[in-house]
Parts: structure tokens; C-alpha cells; sequence
């Protein structure tokens, strides 16, 4: 397990700061939670960790070593939406990070005993996430909660050292999303990876994470307020030995 | 009283309303024909449905007094081939520079432009190139063909390929795969379904330019034939000609439909659309 540290990251877009001066160092394991208003840049931020995007100014490093220039399976991520494939079933699109990276480089994929494995394993996660009944189904026919079920599998077949999760949950009704909280949280404590959420959910960031950052505009400009960006104004450890609901949220002025 | 765009037909009337103005069309050449027949038994503009029908099947079944072929069997497998040729080499030629221009920017910086200045060319006005270059034979009208229907097809992929979420582009990469891999695993097998939709468009000047082909150099092939007959102001067999293009043409819509259903279930029914 890896260290993600943040040393000084800005984000800009010729004359419009979007990031500046982000410093954080994120112990392996922990489960941080993006908070922020629309357009503090929490989308930014999420594709500054996938490699989507370039920080324009300061370092990322991951274990030490800095961060890969393009999106590998060091890191998944899952979105609110298409982070699934339509056109693969439920079973392919958990195997097809194992195909990819098990598979040679010219076909991509395996054969014989080495399938039946990797298919083997790939059902095992279907039915981590209670999909195992729907593993001949295409994306188009599960509902909103299981296909985001299915991205968290198809994600965590490759057990990547830090998962990204783009709002997940933004799009669930309040039934599904508890269970999608406490499948995620269980799938977390069991394999102990780095996870970075970023939801405008208060409530959620406060019951799934243990570290809480807030992004919000620390300087002001009101003749030009592209001059400055977002930065880190709250970085909330939260208790998780608390029972939950307990975590006490404090005011922000 | 419903406002008008809120009355639905049931079924029945659903029926009906179809028929109606198929059966008035009917009824009028009928009526049309019948009185120009009554005053002239030989005239050749609106023959009767019967002499329709006996051209048709002389046509079909008893072989031409010179080649001895059986000259509607001929002309329909002819002009089937050329179509099918032209549309399945426009077709490739469209998904291999449509994918690669919508996938790969580096190859859509050349190829994007390059693909709408060639899409404006008219076809046709193209066809004495391709028949000083490729000669008479079939290959000119397999390319007019291609070359008609190939830079529409491609334009087309490339907006489909670049319709596709970022999001899943960047998520086969998080998956471990590469550019070549995304192509073939991610892009292709989603683009495949839209690349027989837009065959079925581009269906309609397909056969415009195979009929034009065919008018202005061929032997044989159901284009020449109707064009060959206008000479001889042989409605008796234009007619039933063109309702058999009609068909061909319905049934081809038709079978792309189906195939693309069966083959790609998961078609038309994506997560989060």
C-alpha cells in the first residue's frame, strides 16, 4: 500500500485558476471525503489524481514515486455515470481489467485454464456485490444501484492501490444508496485500500470517510474571481471507532 | 372534443387510415388506366395490372431470344452484387477512417477536415473520373458506389466514436488497456451496431448511384433495364421494375434491422441514456 502526497498542486486554465496550492498526504488506507460547492473544482481535483489532467503547478506522488502521466490500473475509478460498459454483461465487464492486464499484449485476453480462473474470480466479485444472479444481464437491464454494484466489482478486480469515486451515489434513490454505503464501506475494510470520494453529499462524506476535506475559495478577488481558486479550507479527521451518526460535523463559517 | 394532438387511432382505424390512401392510389391508376385502354387497347403509358404481371413473368422465366438468359433473375442478382460491393468496400473503407478519426486525435487533426471538404464532392460528378480510371467494367460502378456512400458513412462513425463517454475511455484505461486494446475491445464492438445504422441511411443514394452506374454504362443490371425499356416507352415493365427495387430495398432496411438486433442485444438499451 502507497502514500499519496499532494505538495503544493494548482490547477489553471490560461488566466482561470481553478486549484491552487493544495498540500495533503493521504496515509495508505484512508478513506477521504471531497466536499465542496458546484464548481470549487472537485471534478478537477478527481481528474488531477486519474491523470486526466496535468497539475500546472506542484507534484503528485504516489508511493513515493510520482504520479503516472496517464490513467493505469494503479487507480480505479468510478463515476455516476457509463462507468460500466453497455455492450458487455455483467460477468465480462468484471473480467475485463483481468483480461487486459492477464492477457497478451497483441489479443488482450486469455485462454483455456488461465480464462476459467480468471472467469472464476470475476464471479466471486459479481457475488461480493450480491450481482451473482445477474451475471448473463447487460449493463442496460440492472437498475441505477446495481450497475453502480457492478462498476465497484469491475473496478476492484484489480485491486488498485487508490480507488476514485466521482459522486458514485449521486444518482440513487435514499434505499439503494444506504446499501451502496455499506457495501462499499465492508468492501473497504476488507481490502484496506486508498479511497478518495468526492460527492456534494455532507451526510455521506461524514458517514463513509475518515477524513473529511472541504474545497472552497480561501482568497477572493470580486472584480476578477477566476484570479483565485479553490484550496483545502477544512480537513476534518472524522472517528470511526464512534458509532455512526456521532461523527460531529462542524460549522463552517 | 380532444384536441386534435392528443386523439390516438386504435387499431382499426390505425388499419384503415393506412390503407386509405393506398387503395385511393390504386383505385385512381386503375380508373386512369382503364380509360385510356378503352379508347386504345394498344396504349403502352398505363397498362393494366395483367400486363404487368405477364411481362413480369416472361421476364422471369422465359430466357431472351438472344442471350438466352433469364433477363429479371440476371438483372436482380447484377445489381445486387454491385451494390452489395460498393456498400461493403464504402462501408470498410468508412469504419477504418471513422474510428481512427474519431478515436485518435493525432489522426483526426488530417483526417476530420480532409473527410467534410470530400463529403461535399458530388458523386456523380465524379463518374467520368472513375470511368476514365477504372474503365466501363464493374469495378467504376462498384467504386461510384463506394466512393458516393463512404465519406457519409465515415463522418458519421467519427461523431459516434466521439459520442462515446470520456468516461469510458479513461475507465478501459484505469482497466489496464491501451490504445489498441480500447479500440478493439471498447470502441469497436459499440461502434459496429452504429455502423449498420448508418448503412441503412446511406441505403437510399446507394442505389441512386447504382442505377445511375447503370444507366449510363452497363449491359445488364436493373437500372439499364428501366432506362433501356424508356426507349420503348414500356411502362408494362418499368412499373413492375421499380416496385421490385422498391422491395429489395425495403426487405435490405428490413434485414440490417434485424441483424443488428440480433447480433448486439444490448443495442438501444444502454446504462445511463
Amino acid at each position: 500500500m502507497s502514500e499519496l502526497t499532494l505538495k503544493n498542486v494548482g490547477m489553471r486554465y490560461g488566466d482561470t485558476v481553478v486549484l491552487e496550492r493544495l498540500n495533503l498526504t493521504l496515509t495508505p488506507g484512508t478513506f477521504c471525503a471531497v466536499v465542496g460547492a458546484s464548481g470549487a473544482g472537485k471534478s478537477t481535483f478527481l481528474k488531477l489524481l486519474l491523470s486526466e489532467l496535468t497539475p500546472t503547478e506542484g507534484s503528485i506522488t504516489l508511493g513515493g514515486r510520482p504520479l503516472p502521466r496517464e490513467p493505469g490500473p494503479e487507480r480505479g475509478v468510478v463515476y455516476q455515470r457509463y462507468s460500466v460498459f453497455p455492450h458487455l454483461t455483467a460477468l465480462d465487464n468484471v473480467c475485463f481489467g483481468l483480461e487486459r492486464t492477464q492477457g497478451d499484449a497483441l489479443f488482450g485476453r486469455t485462454w483455456g485454464r488461465k480464462r476459467r480462473a480468471l472467469r472464476a474470480e470475476a464471479s466471486a466479485l459479481l457475488e461480493a456485490v450480491g450481482l451473482a444472479a445477474a451475471a448473463k444481464r447487460y449493463p442496460g437491464a440492472l437498475s441505477g444501484g446495481m450497475q453502480q454494484r457492478l462498476a465497484l466489482a469491475q473496478t476492484l478486480a484489480l485491486k488498485p492501490e487508490l480507488l476514485l469515486l466521482d459522486e458514485p451515489f449521486g444518482a440513487l434513490d435514499p434505499g439503494n444508496k444506504q446499501a451502496a454505503h455499506a457495501l462499499l464501506r465492508q468492501l473497504w475494510a476488507e481490502r484496506g485500500m486508498t479511497v478518495v470520494m468526492v460527492t456534494h453529499d455532507l451526510s455521506e462524506a461524514f458517514t463513509l470517510g475518515t477524513r473529511v476535506l472541504v474545497l472552497d475559495k480561501v482568497r477572493e478577488d470580486p472584480h476578477n474571481p477566476e484570479r483565485f481558486g479553490a484550496s483545502i479550507t477544512y480537513d476534518l479527521p472524522v472517528d470511526r471507532s464512534a458509532p455512526p451518526g456521532a461523527a460531529s460535523i462542524p460549522h463552517a463559517s | 372534443m380532444r384536441r386534435l394532438l392528443n386523439l390516438q387511432p386504435r387499431r382499426p382505424l390505425r388499419l384503415a387510415l393506412f390503407l386509405a390512401p393506398v387503395a385511393a392510389m390504386l383505385v385512381t391508376y386503375l380508373a386512369f388506366s382503364d380509360a385510356r385502354l378503352a379508347e386504345n387497347p394498344q396504349d403502352r403509358l398505363l397498362p393494366a395490372f395483367s400486363t404487368m404481371g405477364d411481362t413480369l413473368v416472361r421476364m422471369a422465366t422465359e430466357p431472351d431470344r438472344r442471350s438466352g438468359d433469364l433477363l429479371f433473375w440476371l438483372d436482380t442478382g447484377v445489381s445486387l452484387q454491385r451494390l452489395a460491393l460498393g456498400v461493403g468496400l464504402g462501408a470498410l473503407t468508412a469504419l477504418i477512417l471513422g474510428v481512427a478519426s474519431g478515436l485518435i486525435p493525432l489522426a483526426g487533426a488530417s483526417l476530420s477536415p480532409l473527410l467534410a471538404i470530400i463529403a461535399m464532392v458530388p458523386p456523380l460528378a465524379i463518374l467520368p473520373i472513375l470511368l476514365i480510371a477504372f474503365g466501363v467494367g464493374e469495378l467504376a460502378k462498384v467504386m461510384l458506389i463506394a466512393v458516393g456512400v463512404a465519406p457519409f458513412i465515415a463522418r458519421e462513425l467519427e461523431g459516434r466514436v466521439r459520442e462515446l463517454p470520456r468516461e469510458q475511455l479513461i475507465k478501459a484505461q484505469t482497466l489496464g488497456a491501451g490504445t489498441w486494446l480500447t479500440l478493439w475491445y471498447v470502441v469497436l464492438p459499440q461502434i459496429l451496431p452504429r455502423l449498420f445504422d448508418a448503412i441503412r441511411l446511406s441505403l437510399g443514394a446507394a442505389w441512386l448511384f447504382l442505377i445511375a452506374a447503370e444507366a449510363i454504362a452497363s449491359t445488364e443490371g436493373l437500372g439499364y433495364r428501366i432506362f433501356l425499356m424508356r426507349r420503348y416507352l414500356a411502362m408494362d415493365l418499368i412499373l413492375p421494375y421499380v416496385a421490385w427495387m422498391t422491395g429489395l430495398a425495403w426487405f435490405l432496411d428490413y434485414a440490417l434491422r434485424a441483424l443488428n438486433r440480433r447480433l448486439f442485444p444490448w443495442y438501444g438499451a444502454e446504462a445511463g441514456r
